[in-house]
């Protein structure tokens, strides 16, 4: 035993560069027959080896060589065995390449991500498992088995799950297709569907207990992508409701609290995106280390752009037409058509690149097959924010306090000092700051144009007029179930009709209840 | 004691008034038809194919503007939705002209080319009978009306006005607008229709058509502003008038507003879809952005540009806008846009009674 293990040591000890392989499989990789050599590939493959892996990466490329009776490979420009390792001295005088045809390369293909399910990076792991889901032959099965014992990642592991299932479900065995297709009950993903779909039927599959166990694994896939589904959809309806509201947001200050009817308010978006815009250009030549951190710079420079056009607009037009809500409608709409040519003459008539941040890209997976893109994540959290911060600033500062005082009582605010001509604008800015806010959101999942605003004008009334006038509240519900209703709707019905059955509704609701879901009470009702 | 009808009806417009009218048929109906057929094209007096359609277009924008006026000077309602009706109007008319092409599509099929290209096999229910002209019109007439009555219906019964109407009416364009891009709504989705050939089998660019539809604008324009002098002139155009400015007061003096807001709404609707009638074998095309909102907007831009409650002010200030937008868009496309948004602020602030109160109050300084 001792003599053994001392052998071992020093085998190790002469092969510092790389443990051994079998000299004969490697050789026979170098055999005339296809069918040969494929076999060694599936060997190598099933021996989950690291040099295993670079061998096959030569056969790939061309790059391995026979000269007599040794194969080798060049590391660097020296020759080494590609069994052994060890170097080869002298270069051999004489060699050729070893051919390979396209059937023994697709084998090869798989072999070569077979190994690199062993990989450390997981990024190399996941390729390889993705590059293994549709095409894994039997022969992989002890590999695949062997790395999903290893692997915790959980991604890949369920992926590796299917690859598995797949490739065992071509053996003649059985015992180990009934084991695969009930390992594959708990992966929900529509691919695990597909592959069971065909098993029902008896001429594909003769053994009448994996038929029994593909009906219950697909119900339970089925259930579960079902869940998956709602889920996804409340998600996606969550996600598009904060939008909508982010949107709205503003416009509920200043429509819903001041009464001033902005057509402008899509601009004021787009003046957010495009200071986001602005900012991610200053980061990337002043600061391209902390390029990633732009989009939280941009909240502070949007809410201030989008502020002060909002107060100057305030101050030269909106403020002459308090009380004369059609004419200020027309007023701004001609404001936005000047705001729009004005981004078009500045920043050209094109869409502008945001770069989404590496932080807010990718996802998190909640279920089996279901991942939430993290962007969207972000924007909700971020509608939150914002969401609080109007709270505070309506309810817990004096500005705030200023404001509601002037929307209930104009006279009478103004009789016990309050400046209400500057309340006004001051509230019009934060209206049009928080659209500017809302402009940085939409700058990361929406196309940065002159045109933009456009686009959520129409939505961001129906939100306030259905939330009810002068209630931030009544706003919130309104974005959030608007969200999940039309989400819902796209499901069975494609997008278009789901808009306009919603714009629909929204209209009868309106003539139903013409104050909104949230309608004021007791002396604020005017006529 | 009643007033005979034809003295009633004479009275609707002062002497000058009917003068001017008298004028502007001979200009349309005779002047600019002969100029354009009989003269010689090198002719200085020659009045061009391009005029002719230019000319027919802006008649049937005023027919819209004086149609908006009616519901927004007269009534006090401001739609943004005009837009949806004009369309409607078109597009019934527009089908007929779609049959009309017959087989000479691309595709040389009895369906039109859209349809072709849908791979549909036959016509939509809806599409039965747009063969002939009279269905057509009966359609021009009555989908619109159907549309504007019902709305109204809903909207004025529940009393909703101001702006949350002018909201709704955009939110009902706009839906209409999806609606209409649809593949398979069946009216050509994103492109509309398009490509006429004939109209009543003659040829539909020939000048002896177009003139004819020109003249028929020019005669749907001046009956329209008859019509609505004649109801403003009336004792409905004076409870009209009345809802605008209070409403309330209408009510407890024992009207009901309903049915006078939806007869000038329905009415308005239908004149617009007339005008959407007429438009679309002049012009050539009609698709669904006719319906965005901006377009609906700017109808009303027209109607502050002339200025409300006038009637004669809308036929102007849809002249003065369209031509400029004609002139601007040819000559500094970049400034378009920042003219038009400069109109709507400075009407709004400084002209609130447009150009017609303007040509007023200088004619009163004038006499002082």
């Amino acid at each position: 035993m001792k003599s053994i293990l001392f052998s071992l040591l020093l085998w190790f000890c002469a092969l510092p560069a790389m443990a051994a392989l079998d000299p004969a499989v490697v050789k026979q990789l170098a055999a005339d027959e296809s069918d040969d050599k494929i076999a060694a590939i599936q060997q190598l493959a099933a021996s989950a080896d690291k040099d295993a892996a670079r061998v096959l990466k030569a056969l790939s490329e061309d790059a391995l060589f026979v000269s007599g009776d040794t194969v080798y490979l060049l590391d660097g420009e020296k020759p080494v065995d590609a069994a052994s390792g060890a170097l080869i001295q002298p270069a051999p005088e004489s060699y050729d390449a070893i051919t390979i045809n396209n059937r023994i390369r697709s084998e090869l293909s798989n072999a070569i991500a077979a190994l690199r399910l062993f990989n450390p990076d997981r990024a190399v792991r996941l390729a390889a498992a993705r590059e293994l889901q549709s095409n894994a032959g039997i022969e992989l099965v002890p590999v695949l088995a062997r790395a999903l014992a290893k692997e915790g990642d959980p991604e890949i592991k369920a992926l590796l799950k299917l690859a598995h299932a797949q490739s065992s479900l071509g053996s003649p065995d059985a015992g180990l297709r009934l084991t695969a297709v009930e390992a594959l009950a708990d992966s929900a993903s529509a691919n695990a569907k597909n592959l069971l779909l065909p098993l029902l039927d008896a001429t594909n599959e003769p053994d009448e207990r994996v038929r029994k166990a593909a009906k219950t694994s697909l119900k339970a896939i089925e259930s579960s992508l079902a869940l998956g589904e709602t889920v996804g959809q409340i998600f996606s309806g969550l996600s598009l409701g904060s939008i909508l509201l982010l949107a709205a947001l503003g416009l509920a200050i200043t429509y819903g609290v001041m009464g001033v009817i902005n057509m402008a308010h899509g601009e004021l978006l787009m003046v957010g995106a495009y200071a986001t815009y602005f900012t991610q250009g200053i980061f990337r030549t002043y600061f391209p280390a902390y390029l990633d951190w732009y989009v939280v710079a941009a909240v502070p420079a949007a809410f201030l752009a989008a502020a002060l056009v909002g107060m100057a607009l305030e101050r030269t037009v909106i403020r002459k037409l308090y009380g004369r809500p059609l004419e200020t409608l027309l007023a701004t709409w001609g404001l936005s058509l000047i705001l729009i040519q004005a981004a078009r003459v500045l920043f050209g008539a094109q869409n502008v690149e945001l770069a989404n941040p590496s932080w807010m890209s990718g996802g998190v997976e909640v279920l089996a097959g279901m991942v939430l893109p993290w962007n969207r994540i972000v924007i909700i959290g971020f509608t939150l924010f914002v969401l609080a911060l109007v709270w505070v600033l309506m309810n817990r500062t004096r500005l705030g306090m200023f404001v509601r005082a002037v929307t209930q009582n104009r006279p009478m605010a103004g009789c016990v000092g309050v400046p209400t001509g500057r309340i006004d604008t001051l509230a019009f800015g934060l209206g049009a700051g928080i659209a500017g806010l809302g402009g940085v959101a939409l700058s990361q999942i929406a196309n940065v144009g002159p045109d933009m605003g456009q686009g959520y004008i129409v939505d961001s009334f129906m939100v306030v007029v259905l939330g009810g006038v002068g209630q931030l509240a009544g706003a919130v519900w309104a974005a959030l179930g608007l969200g999940i209703v039309t989400k819902f709707l796209e499901g069975w019905a494609g997008a278009v009709i789901a808009k306009i059955a919603v714009l629909v509704f929204i209209i009868i609701f309106i003539q139903k209840r013409p104050q909104g879901l949230f309608a004021l009470k007791g002396r604020f009702v005017e006529s | 004691m009643r007033t005979p009808f034809v003295i009633r009806f004479l009275s609707a417009m002062p002497r000058s008034g009917w003068i001017a009218m008298a004028l502007f048929a001979l200009i349309t109906l005779v002047v600019m038809p002969a100029l354009h057929l009989f003269m010689p094209t090198d002719s200085p007096f020659y009045v061009s194919n391009y005029v002719i359609t230019l000319g027919g277009k802006l008649m049937c924008y005023a027919i819209v503007a004086v149609a908006m006026d009616l519901i927004w000077g007269y009534a006090g309602i401001l739609s943004l939705g005009h837009g949806v009706f004009f369309s409607l109007g078109g597009y019934a008319f527009g089908m007929y002209l779609m049959r009309q092409i017959g087989t000479d599509g691309s595709y040389h099929s009895h369906l039109p080319d859209f349809m072709v290209f849908l791979d549909w096999k036959e016509l939509p229910w809806y599409w039965a009978g747009t063969d002939s002209i009279l269905w057509s019109i009966v359609l021009v007439l009555v989908v619109p009306a159907l549309v504007a009555y019902i709305f109204g219906y809903f909207a004025f019964r529940s009393r909703i006005k101001g702006v949350y109407f002018s909201i709704i009416t955009q939110a009902l364009t706009f839906a209409a607008m999806l609606f209409f891009f649809r593949n398979e709504t069946g009216f050509g989705g994103n492109n509309g229709f398009t490509d006429f050939k004939r109209i009543l089998g003659y040829d539909i660019t020939s000048p002896e058509t177009r003139v004819i539809l020109f003249g028929l604008s020019a005669l749907v324009l001046m009956l329209t502003l008859l019509l609505g002098r004649y109801l403003v002139t009336s004792k409905f155009g004076r409870v009209l008038a009345a809802i605008r400015d209070a409403e309330s007061r209408v009510m407890f003096i024992g009207y009901n507003p309903l049915h006078f807001k939806l007869f000038v709404w329905t009415l308005s609707a239908v004149l617009c879809a007339v005008a959407g009638a007429l438009y679309v074998p002049q012009v050539g095309i009609i698709n669904p952005s006719e319906m965005s909102p901006a377009n609906g907007i700017e109808i009303a831009i027209w109607v502050a540009v002339g200025g409300r409650g006038t009637l004669i002010g809308p036929i102007i200030g849809a002249a003065i806008v369209n031509l400029s937008k004609s002139y601007f868009t040819v000559a500094f496309p970049e400034y378009w846009l920042f003219f038009l948004g400069a109109l709507f602020v400075m009407v709004t602030l400084w002209l609130p009674e447009g150009v017609v109160g303007l040509w007023k109050r200088w004619t009163k300084k004038g006499q002082a």
